[in-house]
């Protein structure tokens, strides 16, 4: 480590674990973007959700708190979004009855959507 | 548009709803926000070419002759062409740790998803992990939309972000950028840890438990003092990969190239592969950056109305020229940071035994290992004995590190070789790929006299 890292390190602070709780508890992922899209409700795992047309499924759990979209086939692991582009499968989840990416999803109204664990 | 200016019919088939790719991916219409100008201004001239555009249409497959399958949302389609432009891009690469499958845990370029184009914060408090210039980009684009940082940890040593200086200074707009990225993050006062990378992650009641600690330049963990950190989401990455779906499934020739991100399909000047009609334009032949990739689609356009013959040689000399001079200039800086990104072999070679490497069906790093030691040479042997690279993703995240594993018994990555492409790219629905049959409907011939 450099001289000059060195300092940089020192004069930073890092956050402390008490100090990350309180930050944790904190309120909404949206950002200022959304300015004018209208809400629409779904339902994920028989919960309602409220979310902004244009969002995809994934952004709307997301926002809402919920992280774990599946659990993984064979060690039964809790699974959520990973990608964002529709690669890797992660957060698969059926949406009126057909699997699908959450991230490649958009929401609708009314729309019913399930954990996309395999049984 | 450069094909499409010649005369000929050309039509765009993309997965996302608009175009611009992930570096001018746009927010949803519904949101009012406002998008990259840049981006903008492409979207506006595709437009108003002769392109015919297909959005929300995800490839599933290409055949020989150049048949493409497509899904759209209410079914399947399929067109056929006399040459087809892969313009796939780039897929992240992450380097497994024991919790990288975590819900909560998110590639740096997903993160910039969310920020773009959903108008969401990847976290409340985040930690931003890895290599490259996404690194920067994704820490500053969290704090610009109000988020938190708990710190940068950063895989390279600050020397390495200015020993290609003259590389980077050849594109002054994105240096200056670079530079102004670090500024903002050092008055916002988040703490950047060179030299470290991320150790566990671990679920705990109030988030995510992240302990980081001190690497060596080749990636190996060194022992010595590391930090902890209580976050609610980690963004991580380690560099981008080509994306190579459609070469590897037509069998075209591919290299192994580390600095362009992989294997990469081999290629002429004029962006041809090995088989005739087929094109390949920017990172899915090679991590080159935005830049490069216009540039080189454009060429690239330029070549298949020639070989098409739309277009003279002596008119695509003349045309090529200019063109080629400022693609080169553009991929130095590109050069520049996919060196950056670059996999760290010695990284890989500190995967924990019990770490998940492929995601899709859980497959360790053990019993990697033990299909190695039994006698498996090359990735596809290993995919058949483990599953690993099988499951629906179809190994496009662990690709490159199986390579790495594998080729790190003595052979090498050409002898380790990558998964074969196979159909379809992305799951699709077996209803949708069939139409809907009612089994009273089939014609079933008379049963056999007795």
């Amino acid at each position: 480590m450099s001289v000059y890292e060195l300092y940089t390190v020192r004069r930073q602070r890092t956050i402390g674990m008490k100090e990350s709780q309180s930050l944790l508890q904190c309120s909404s992922l949206r950002t200022h973007q959304i300015k004018q899209a209208s809400l629409v409700r779904f339902s994920f795992d028989d919960k309602l959700i409220e979310a902004y047309a244009g969002e995809t499924v994934a952004a709307a759990l997301f926002a809402a708190g919920i992280r774990v979209l599946r659990q993984s086939p064979r060690a039964g692991a809790p699974r959520g979004t990973f990608c964002w582009m529709g690669l890797c499968q992660e957060c698969i989840v059926v949406a009126d009855g057909v699997r699908r990416p959450a991230c490649r999803l958009e929401v609708q109204d009314g729309m019913v959507v399930q954990p996309g664990t395999v049984p | 548009m450069a094909a499409a200016a010649q005369g000929l019919s050309v039509r765009l088939l993309d997965e996302a709803p608009q175009a611009g790719g992930q570096v001018y991916r746009a927010p949803p219409q519904s949101f009012g926000a406002k998008a990259d100008p840049e981006g903008i201004r492409l979207r506006e001239r595709l437009r108003a070419s002769p392109v015919t555009t297909c959005f929300d249409h995800t490839v599933w497959s290409v055949s020989p002759g150049f048949r493409v399958d497509a899904l759209r949302p209410d079914g399947t389609v399929s067109f056929t062409a006399r040459a087809v432009i892969v313009a796939a891009g780039a897929q992240e690469r992450v380097v497994p740790f024991p919790g990288w499958t975590l819900p909560g845990v998110i590639g740096l370029a997903g993160a910039t998803i969310m920020l773009k184009s959903q108008g969401l914060l990847p976290g409340r408090l985040t930690l931003v992990a890895g290599q490259g210039p996404l690194l920067l980009a994704v820490a500053v684009g969290i704090l610009k939309a109000g988020g938190r940082l708990a710190a940068v940890i950063d895989l390279a040593s600050r020397a390495e972000w200015w020993a290609d200086w003259p590389a980077i200074a050849s594109r002054p707009a994105l240096a200056a950028r670079g530079i102004a990225w670090q500024l903002k993050l050092r008055r916002a006062g988040v703490p950047i840890f060179y030299r470290h990378a991320i150790r566990t992650v671990t679920q705990t009641e109030s988030g995510l438990a992240v302990a980081t600690g001190p690497v060596d330049a080749e990636g190996a963990p060194l022992a010595g003092a590391g930090h902890e950190f209580l976050v609610d989401v980690v963004t991580v990455g380690n560099g981008l990969t080509a994306s190579t779906d459609v070469t590897r499934l037509l069998r075209a020739e591919h290299e192994f190239k580390a600095v362009r991100g992989g294997w990469v399909p081999t290629l002429d000047a004029d962006f041809r592969t090995s088989l005739p009609g087929l094109y390949v334009a920017g990172d899915g032949a090679g991590i080159a950056g935005a830049a490069a990739a216009a540039r080189d689609g454009w060429l690239a356009g330029l070549a298949a109305a020639r070989d098409l013959g739309a277009l003279s040689t002596a008119a695509y000399e003349q045309r090529v020229a200019p063109l080629r001079r400022a693609a080169s200039r553009a991929r130095l800086f590109g050069a520049a940071m996919a060196k950056l990104m670059a996999l760290r072999p010695a990284q890989v070679a500190a995967i924990a035994g019990e770490t998940i490497v492929c995601r899709c069906e859980d497959v360790t790093r053990g019993e990697l290992d033990a299909a190695v030691r039994e006698g498996a040479r090359e990735v596809n042997q290993v995919k058949a004995w483990t599953r690993c690279g099988m499951g629906p993703c179809q190994g496009r995240i662990c690709g490159d590190i199986v390579g790495a594993l594998v080729a790190g018994r003595g052979n090498g990555r050409h002898e380790a070789g990558y998964f074969t492409g196979r159909t379809p790219f992305r799951p699709l629905p077996l209803s949708q790929l069939a139409p809907l049959t009612d089994y009273a409907d089939l014609r079933l011939p008379p049963p056999a006299p007795l």
